[in-house]
């Protein structure tokens, strides 16, 4: 039994850390520009399937690398084409537009790579259990959490010791004195942009390799995302990593003593969050 | 409204008649009955959104939630319960409204990105309640096994289990019936209070008046129209999808009461027959339509975003 247990909280812990990656991201762009956007999931999952297409000629590792850092590239196309013209106007034209692109990803990834899941190879080496005791802890999942853990110290470390990080916190707070200050803000928004779509598509490498491949895997990922920022608090990158996995655990555990609720617990620790603590455990007071 | 002026009643006057004459003109350009009778229910449902939208400016995004509890209402009600058209529309429109009572105070609270994100997070609860709970609910497949009931008035019994024109006519009434209700209300004092508040929210405040109760109405007034609207929808389908509760379909209403034009009492409706009548065209014509789809939200938005009677006052002022 404590085997069961065990393996739903670690198992829950992974799905967390993709929760945290995927809402990481989505809370930079909404912090910074205002914007949530929908079409992250698309970007997840555009990620995946570059790996995919690309392992053929790189391999696995070579699309560990490549295929976020070009999701990220696509990322800046967008919010330099499409994203930056809502900037500044009513926050439901962004919704409405990242909505359009999130449909149009969804169904373009349908249109080339088929709507069945295609099979993703993780190097075999990577899949044999560590312990025969806990034969769950394959290396890809221990490999997983690790480089999750990675990619959120590395962001952390980014956003606290770079000049371009501590401009997107800066921005954060107040656009207009960094702006005023001689920062270019169309610049600063459109690589914060590009960060959080990077983090979108390492996550979705990670993801395939577990959750299989298909083109809905993204839309799947984005409410927990949104359930994440909300619990964690909105505005707090801390709080939002929190906040995935969290849930995570939480559904993880749910699964062991009653799966039909496994998806239902999450929603209903936001409810209890917002009716405690509407700002969201690590949110800042009167911020939103 | 003592005074009667002609400018402002002609295009209601306008509406009302293309919406009374439908199933007599619809035809004759290439439409099939269902296909205005979903134009009515999705522009109630958009209007009804835009109650809170438009005239409120509080940006909800889950509104296919109270649509969708609206339609399992009504369609269990007659499955599980009575084959009774009437109390299955009853109940499909208390369930919404309860369910928006009770999440009403966990959010007003928040406001712009936030209230959206949450509103559209809250109904997720739903849509995964009718998608586990296969043995009540139908799960993935939705809900089957009913069909809507003859129409019993004591006088009279209308069938509109058969004949689509008497089933069209039924919702007309009823459309009538919640649109005037939001017109009324939007004239009165308490209408022109959630203006004020949606034009400048911290003045309203200093005011006095007490902001977030004012937007608590409004949530569950708007929400109990669009879940008069679900019942509705189930009632023309005889059917419930659980994609009705999914928050793609939330999208959908916006997007038609931004298309139509959300500073316009009738620009939801206009919003909704274009949208229905693409996406009928659409699905018909190409597999691939939910790409033309997406792509016609990223057009409207970038230049198309005060919707067309917006466009149309405008160009009219100038």
């Amino acid at each position: 039994m404590s085997q069961v247990v065990l393996f739903n909280v670690f198992n829950g812990l992974i799905v967390g850390a993709f929760y945290a990656l995927m809402a990481l991201g989505l809370s930079l762009i909404m912090n910074l520009s205002g914007v949530i956007n929908f079409a992250h999931g698309g970007f997840l999952a555009l990620g995946a399937y570059i790996a995919y297409t690309l392992m053929p000629y790189v391999g696995f590792w070579g699309g560990l690398v490549l295929a976020p850092v070009l999701t990220a590239g696509l990322g800046l196309v967008v919010e330099r084409l499409l994203i930056r013209r809502v900037y500044g106007r009513d926050p439901l034209y962004s919704l409405l537009l990242t909505f359009g692109l999130a449909f149009m990803f969804e169904d373009g990834m349908r249109f080339i790579w088929g709507a069945q899941s295609v099979p993703y190879q993780v190097p075999g080496w990577l899949l044999s259990p560590l312990s025969s005791d806990y034969f769950f802890l394959t290396g890809y999942r221990v490999f997983m959490v690790l480089l999750v853990a990675a990619a959120v110290i590395g962001l952390f470390v980014i956003l606290n010791y770079t000049r371009l990080g501590i401009r997107i916190r800066a921005g954060t707070l107040d656009l207009e004195t960094v702006s005023v200050l001689g920062v270019n803000v169309r610049i600063l928004r459109n690589l914060n942009f590009g960060l959080g779509i990077y983090l979108a598509g390492l996550a979705g490498v990670l993801a395939a390799g577990m959750l299989g491949l298909q083109p809905t895997v993204g839309s799947s990922l984005i409410m927990p995302s949104f359930v994440a920022i909300i619990v964690g608090g909105l505005g707090s990158l801390p709080g939002t990593l929190l906040g995935g996995l969290l849930i995570g655990v939480a559904s993880g555990v749910t699964t062991v003593f009653l799966p039909s609720a496994t998806e239902a617990v999450m929603y209903v620790m936001m409810a209890a969050v917002l009716l405690v603590r509407p700002r969201g455990l690590l949110g800042e007071e009167g911020r939103f | 409204m003592s005074d009667f002026d002609l400018n402002k009643q002609a295009p209601n006057a306008v509406v009302w008649l293309l919406l009374l004459a439908m199933p007599y003109w619809l035809p004759a350009i290439g439409g099939y009955p269902e296909l205005g009778t979903r134009v009515v229910v999705l522009g109630l449902a958009a209007m009804s959104l835009n109650f809170l939208l438009g005239y409120t400016g509080v940006l909800s995004f889950g509104h296919a939630a109270y649509f969708g509890l609206g339609a399992y209402g009504v369609g269990m009600t007659i499955r599980y319960l009575v084959p009774s058209t009437g109390v299955g529309i009853l109940v499909g429109v208390v369930v919404g409204t309860i369910a928006a009572m009770i999440i009403g105070p966990l959010i007003i609270r928040l406001r712009g990105v936030y209230f959206a994100m949450v509103t559209i997070a809250f109904g997720q609860v739903f849509f995964f309640i009718a998608f586990r709970w296969n043995s009540v609910t139908g799960g993935d497949d939705g809900l089957t096994g009913w069909t809507r009931q003859a129409l019993h008035l004591g006088f009279a019994t209308v069938d509109i289990q058969n004949n689509p024109r008497a089933f069209y006519y039924l919702v007309l009434v009823l459309f009538a019936l919640a649109v005037g209700i939001m017109a009324w209300l939007l004239q009165s004092p308490f209408g022109r209070t959630l203006i004020a508040i949606r034009e400048n929210e911290r003045r309203a405040r200093f005011l006095g008046i007490p902001v977030d109760q004012h937007i608590w109405i409004s949530w569950v007034i708007s929400c109990c129209f669009v879940s008069l609207a679900g019942a509705l929808y189930a009632l023309l389908n005889n059917f419930v999808d659980p994609r009705a509760l999914y928050w793609t379909q939330s999208g959908d209403f916006v997007i038609m009461a931004v298309l139509g034009g959300m500073r316009s009492f009738w620009g939801p409706l206009i919003g909704a027959a274009i949208y229905v009548v693409l996406q009928d065209y659409l699905s018909s014509e190409t597999e691939n339509w939910m790409s033309f789809i997406g792509l016609f939200f990223v057009l409207v938005v970038l230049f198309f975003p005060r919707g067309v009677l917006g466009m149309i006052r405008r160009r009219v002022a100038s």
